[in-house]
């Protein structure tokens, strides 16, 4: 079995912050990170090679800088990975991004051929939760978003069921391999890197492919040229004028809630009244 | 959406928008009509408010495309459609399309499209569309934008400004689609206002049939299992709602978040921290890569309040903060602010608002 991962590396959003006075986003000494949701596919993918057997390869496109998140993918335990990288691959969208994953993973299919595509449901910088279902389309795989729980794989049969989240519910889905899945976050907790795979990472020569590698000829497919989409404007949000009133400083927790309390049910006499704090 | 942009490079400035002919014959709005087991998902009547302002500036049709297996369904669907602003209603019913599948649903618009030829088509950023729209705008190799904030027509060249958060919600950008049709936009639930519905509205059905077999589809669904009242989270549309963060310090004190919900009648939410360590289940969420919620009271627990958690719940009228960190971002935002342990101070509060609220009930 030969499972294909699908990453990328971000800017850890979670550490940047607003400056309070310019109102401009500080991006300096924001770390680059696996990007979180992508974590869950590494982790499943190795869960199914402990159960399987088989290799997993590790897939990101991006600067050459984006080797560490690759390196990390190692220590995971990942057999594999490829980071494609070239300039015109810059300025690429979702549609753009998708065709050159595609076109890769088929070449990668070429040596070794690829049974499953996991990828984060999402990037935590775009947002979009579009390049996955973009590179199933493109490859045919049987696409499988949101996916919890992989409940059979039957490699003979080249069968899957896996659980997905749907709106009010969960499908239980059963549909034939090559498939593309993306995880479901909460799905699993990653592994420790052992030992034994961090040396192997901190050794290892990260296999960069350029456009040509891939097997990408038509260049207007790719990058900026193959990107129906164009950022027009770029701004920061509004920022929100008042700060928060405290309550409580000198106050125990009891003094405190019944404050809170005191406050809703004077400043808020609406809200009060539907949660039943005061009576109309 | 440029994946790039969330590094963003430099804008393109606005380009001259000079449509290929063949492009411009795409003419009309289509808003995607979610239906769920029988059920409109409120997002679309949401959109098709939306789709109505833009169809009048542009003066084009405003249509619902409404796919399922029970023709009764979706005429009653159609019907409410109308009420919401829609001028006519393309129709698909089929047995094949009565659980979602990306397979089916895909077929069934991409035809519609390629038919019926819109200009801009709306889907709601729900698990469903999310899903379908990747699929759709893939096969008809044109461009998407997840997640907008704000629609508006480019008054040069009728084209769609699409406005959506990056960079986990730090920065916001605009996008257009130049010579590709139509121009896709998710929009999440909660974002746009719900429309007021105009009972004797009356519009046009068109009916189409699915180009397929059960045969030709590869995925069947084995079950589906509905959520319990207690684990649907309805976060987006609900009233009330505590969330709580990594401050909580581990998923067994998320107890006290259930129990002051429980209180309150409100919904549980979390950070992006919190459902990834899975002490929440992931719809709950609250946030630029979770859910858009606009509550009336919002109480946000053990909560740092970053940039991507932020976007998704600013909206909310009030903002009560728990945090011991007094330099904590979210009292840059929040209504109130109380510095402190969450974990300390939320059975206390729980327990103030159980017995005021058991004194007015007596009372009341």
């Amino acid at each position: 079995m030969h499972i294909v991962v699908c990453i990328k590396q971000v800017p850890d959003s979670a550490q940047i912050r607003v400056h309070p006075v310019t109102n401009t986003i500080m991006r300096q000494g924001v770390p680059a990170i696996i990007n979180p949701f992508d974590v869950f596919a590494i982790e499943e993918a190795l869960r199914l090679k402990d159960r399987f057997g088989g290799r997993v390869t590790v897939l990101t496109m991006g600067p050459p800088q984006a080797e560490d998140a690759l390196r990390k993918a190692i220590a995971y335990g990942a057999d594999d990975v490829i980071l494609l990288t070239d300039r015109a691959f810059a300025g690429a969208d979702t549609l753009a991004t998708s065709f050159a994953l595609a076109q890769t993973i088929r070449k990668i299919g070429e040596e070794h051929p690829v049974d499953l595509v996991f990828t984060g449901k999402q990037t935590i910088d775009g947002d979009t939760a579009q390049v996955g279902p973009g590179v199933a389309r493109r490859l045919g795989l049987q696409l499988l978003t949101y996916v919890s729980a992989i409940d059979t794989l039957d490699l003979e049969g080249r069968s899957i069921t896996v659980q997905r989240r749907s709106e009010g519910g969960v499908q239980v889905i059963r549909t034939r391999l090559p498939a593309l899945i993306t995880m479901l976050e909460g799905s699993n907790q990653i592994r420790f890197a052992g030992m034994d795979d961090m040396f192997r990472s901190a050794r290892f020569e990260v296999p960069k492919w350029n456009k040509e590698r891939a097997g990408i000829e038509d260049v207007s497919k790719i990058g900026l040229k193959g990107s129906p989409t164009v950022v027009s404007k770029i701004f920061t949000p509004k920022p929100r004028a008042v700060k928060a009133q405290m309550i409580g400083a000198d106050l125990d927790a009891s003094g405190t809630a019944n404050a809170i309390l005191d406050i809703l049910s004077g400043q808020h006499p609406r809200l009060a009244q539907e949660l039943g704090l005061i009576t109309p | 959406m440029s994946e790039n942009t969330a590094a963003p490079a430099k804008p393109k400035g606005k380009k001259r928008l000079e449509l290929d002919p063949r492009l411009a014959a795409y003419k009309g709005i289509w808003v995607f009509v979610e239906m769920e087991r029988g059920q409109v998902h409120q997002v679309s009547w949401e959109l098709l408010g939306e789709g109505r302002k833009l169809a009048d500036i542009l003066d084009v049709e405003l249509s619902a495309i409404i796919l399922g297996g029970s023709s009764e369904e979706l005429g009653s669907a159609a019907r409410s459609a109308f009420t919401y602003g829609a001028d006519l209603a393309y129709i698909v019913a089929d047995p094949i399309l009565t659980d979602y599948r990306n397979e089916p649903y895909t077929k069934a618009m991409t035809d519609l499209v390629n038919k019926y030829q819109p200009e801009i088509l709306l889907l709601g950023a729900t698990t469903l569309g999310r899903d379908l729209a990747g699929s759709v705008a893939t096969t008809l190799l044109t461009g998407l934008t997840a997640d907008c904030t704000e629609l508006a027509i480019d008054p040069d060249n009728r084209g769609l400004l699409a406005t959506r958060p990056t960079f986990g919600g730090s920065l916001l950008c605009t996008i257009q689609t130049l010579n590709y049709r139509p121009q896709m936009a998710t929009i999440r639930p909660r974002v746009m206002a719900m429309p007021d519905a105009v009972p004797e509205r009356r519009g046009r059905v068109i009916s189409e049939n699915l180009q397929m077999q059960e045969d030709d589809i590869i995925a069947k669904v084995l079950e589906f299992i509905p959520d319990e009242a207690q684990e649907q989270a309805q976060l987006a549309y609900a009233d009330i709602i505590v969330a709580g963060g990594r401050g909580m310090g581990k998923a067994e004190n998320f107890r006290l978040i259930w129990d002051l919900a429980a209180v309150l009648g409100a919904e549980v939410g979390g950070s992006r921290p919190v459902t990834h360590a899975g002490w929440l289940p992931a719809d709950r969420q609250v946030g630029q890569s979770g859910k858009t919620v606009r509550p009336k009271l919002y109480i946000a627990a053990g909560i740092s309040g970053a940039i991507q958690h932020r976007v998704g719940m600013e909206a909310s009228d009030v903002i009560i903060a728990i945090n011991n960190d007094p330099n904590a971002p979210i009292f840059d935002f929040a209504t109130y602010g109380i510095v402190g342990d969450a974990v300390q101070i939320l059975p206390v509060l729980t327990d103030a608002f159980r017995s005021r609220l058991a004194v007015n009930r007596r009372a009341g």
